[in-house]
């Protein structure tokens, strides 16, 4: 037994040795990493970003200038495999971060780069408790609480209710963060919330109550702020109950329709509030959704319209503040912090976007509306 | 007549709750070991119906019994390869082995499937009978028909055959059913084939109610089929039917008419309730170690 321990030992350390060999990657590419849910039920979001990402460094990298190198690690939005792809990044020589997609494991990892004085720009993880207390910490999208309350207002302005219902899943911070603004500004604006229903992870099969619920008491709007994958379970069940109130999602809901399977006429009608829709005809726009469709077949959503964004943010520091490949992270990480809260912006998802030192984005959110199969601007 | 619709979705919830359920104790009963991978085999049944209905378009009941089919020999080979070696092991390292097998079956889905969500299309569409203001759909009223007949089918099999009788003395004694002259191989892997032939039709009833499937789809009904199992009595047939649908209606009662947010505390609540009162269960038979 003895033996069988000290040769797995040995094994161990070949390996790891192996695996620091690694490390010295090239000096010559200003490395970004990235993690997000490659697997697991987010998935859509991480490809998106990884796809968009990479279009964007490929872009980059043939002007010739500042040389990107972008590595993606899975978490499956979970946020101890969080960890584990934050520390590959760091092995693998990381010098900016671009995030982590989602919020939960958003939260984990720009913790960790705070502390370790990374540059940290998140596509999509609108917690605010992502940026909360981080001078380095910025997000491209804007934050649960802008969108629950541009959601109330937005319904509030175009009259679309009279009285709203909400579903939302109480176990996950970026779905309760958005309900909570969103309930505030409602009672702010006198909008009717007649009925809320939760769920969690254990009970995201069953909503046929909740969905009940909501149809007694006559709501005829109902905000969901959630991830794609429970929507499109609410819309079959409320199909086959009969209940077709007007469903208003945030920008969880994006990617619904990419669904392998997924029924898209079950969707037909939905509001959903996003900075981006892939049918606007900016040539910017134009060539980035022509080199989405080549690269993944498929129209780039939301998230891969901030991914791309980020990549061209980032581009921008670096060559406003003057960083080079080979930099310490923490210098690189000074550098960039300053660049960014005095820059301005132009992207995908909004026109002279800035940063405050809080690591908000201002940007204004707009509504679409998912008409045949497709998002439409509203 | 809320009322009758909230009882009609837990009923519905339940019977899923009641096949998963009747898989677990039918295993545990006789071969004495808690398969935890049995939710996992219910994913697998998923994806094979899912693939042979939505890729090659064969019609559903084909996609049903080539489901039953490969869960049935994948329920085989993973008693023969992971559990049979370990038989005179302590019954703590087969619930290990049982929790392995079931991550295994996890990711190897992952590897082959991916996880992007697939959606399920029913098998019998999405229609309701509607009678007044209550609505049944059909796939309700098929998951609970079918949960019936699976559960008398079931009791009669292990009552009245010779594999059934074989079944029960290997669960009363394993040594003694040996020296009897019973193959307690064959009937362990029979009992195991049985199991993952029935989780084949509870995934496929299971993805047919709440469509989205994916390599994490078994796991939580899963769990929630083993509390009906144990809240039943585990290891009685009638008990798991009797605790899935009690834990199917319960928690769309605790959801209805006290919180969404607390519906599972609610559910295990009266779990630990009922175990304090019958510590074997709802219908478990209480064994008296004889010293």
């Amino acid at each position: 037994m003895k033996k069988v321990i000290a040769l797995v030992m040995a094994l161990a350390m070949v390996f790891s040795f192996a695996a620091c060999g690694n490390e010295s990657g090239s000096a010559e590419t200003v490395k970004i990493g990235c993690t997000g849910p490659l697997t697991g039920p987010a998935a859509i979001y991480g490809q998106a970003v990884k796809n968009a990402a990479e279009i964007a460094v490929a872009e980059i990298n043939a002007k010739g200038g500042v040389q990107f190198e972008f590595k993606m690690e899975d978490d499956s939005h979970d946020p101890e495999k969080a960890e584990n792809a934050y520390n590959a990044l760091k092995d693998w020589g990381m010098d900016v971060m671009m995030g982590t997609v989602t919020s939960a494991p958003a939260e984990v990892t720009a913790a960790n780069a705070y502390a370790d004085r990374y540059f940290y720009l998140t596509p999509s993880a609108s917690s605010t408790n992502v940026t909360k207390g981080k001078d380095n910490v910025f997000q491209m999208c804007f934050t649960d609480p802008n969108q629950g309350s541009g959601a109330a207002t937005y319904i509030a302005e175009h009259d679309l209710a009279d009285n709203i219902a909400v579903i939302w899943k109480n176990d996950d911070s970026y779905s309760t963060g958005i309900r909570d603004t969103f309930v505030a500004k409602a009672a702010e604006l006198g909008l009717n919330i007649v009925d809320e229903e939760t769920f969690t992870d254990a009970t995201a099969t069953d909503f046929t109550v909740q969905i009940q619920k909501c149809q007694e008491a006559g709501a005829d709007l109902v905000f969901l702020p959630m991830y794609y994958t429970p929507a499109s379970l609410i819309f079959a069940q409320a199909e086959t109950a009969g209940y077709n109130p007007t469903w208003f999602g945030v920008d969880g809901m994006d990617g619904i329709l990419a669904l392998e399977g997924f029924d898209t006429s079950l969707a037909e009608g939905v509001i959903v509030l996003t900075p981006y829709s892939a049918d606007d005809t900016s040539e910017m726009n134009q060539n980035f959704v022509k080199a989405y469709q080549e690269k993944a077949n498929d129209i780039p959503n939301q998230f891969a319209a901030d991914a791309y964004d980020c990549i061209y943010a980032i581009y921008q520091a670096v060559e406003k503040a003057g960083v080079k490949a080979g930099m310490k992270n923490d210098e690189i990480c000074t550098k960039m912090v300053e660049a960014f809260t005095t820059m301005s912006f132009d992207g995908l998802t909004g026109a002279s976007m800035t940063w405050a030192a809080d690591g908000t984005v201002s940007k204004s959110p707009n509504a679409v509306v998912i008409q045949e199969g497709t998002y439409v601007g509203l | 007549m809320s009322f009758l619709n909230y009882l009609v979705s837990g009923l519905s919830l339940g019977s899923i709750y009641a096949i998963i359920a009747l898989g677990y104790t039918m295993v545990y009963g006789i071969a004495k070991m808690l398969n935890f991978a049995h939710g996992d085999v219910i994913m697998v049944g998923s994806y094979v119906c899912f693939f042979a209905m939505m890729r090659f378009e064969l019609p559903p009941v084909i996609g049903v019994l080539l489901a039953v089919l490969v869960c049935t020999i994948l329920g085989i080979i993973i008693e023969k390869l992971a559990y049979k070696p370990l038989r005179s092991a302590p019954s703590l390292a087969v619930l290990i082995t049982a929790i392995g097998v079931s991550y295994f079956l996890q990711n190897s889905a992952l590897l082959l499937w991916t996880s992007n969500p697939k959606v399920f299309n029913s098998i019998v569409g999405k229609g309701s009978v509607n009678i007044g203001a209550l609505s049944i759909s059909y796939v309700t009223l098929l998951t609970v028909g079918i949960c019936v007949v699976i559960m008398i089918v079931l009791t009669t099999f292990i009552n009245t055959t010779k594999m059934g009788k074989a079944m029960r003395a290997v669960s009363e004694d394993k040594g003694a059913a040996q020296l009897m002259g019973i193959d307690v191989n064959k009937t362990i892997s029979m009992t195991f084939a049985i199991g993952s032939g029935l989780a084949a039709i509870a995934g496929v009833l299971l993805c047919s109610a709440y469509p989205t499937l994916m390599p994490t789809t078994g796991s939580m009904p899963g769990i929630k089929a083993f509390t009906a199992a144990v809240f039943g009595g585990i290891g009685s047939i009638p008990g798991a039917f009797l605790g899935g649908i009690l834990l199917g209606v319960i928690e769309n009662f605790a959801k209805a008419y006290i919180s969404t947010e607390f519906s599972d505390a609610i559910v295990f609540g009266v779990l630990i309730i009922v175990l304090l009162v019958k510590p074997a269960g709802l219908l478990g038979k209480q064994v008296n170690e004889k010293v």
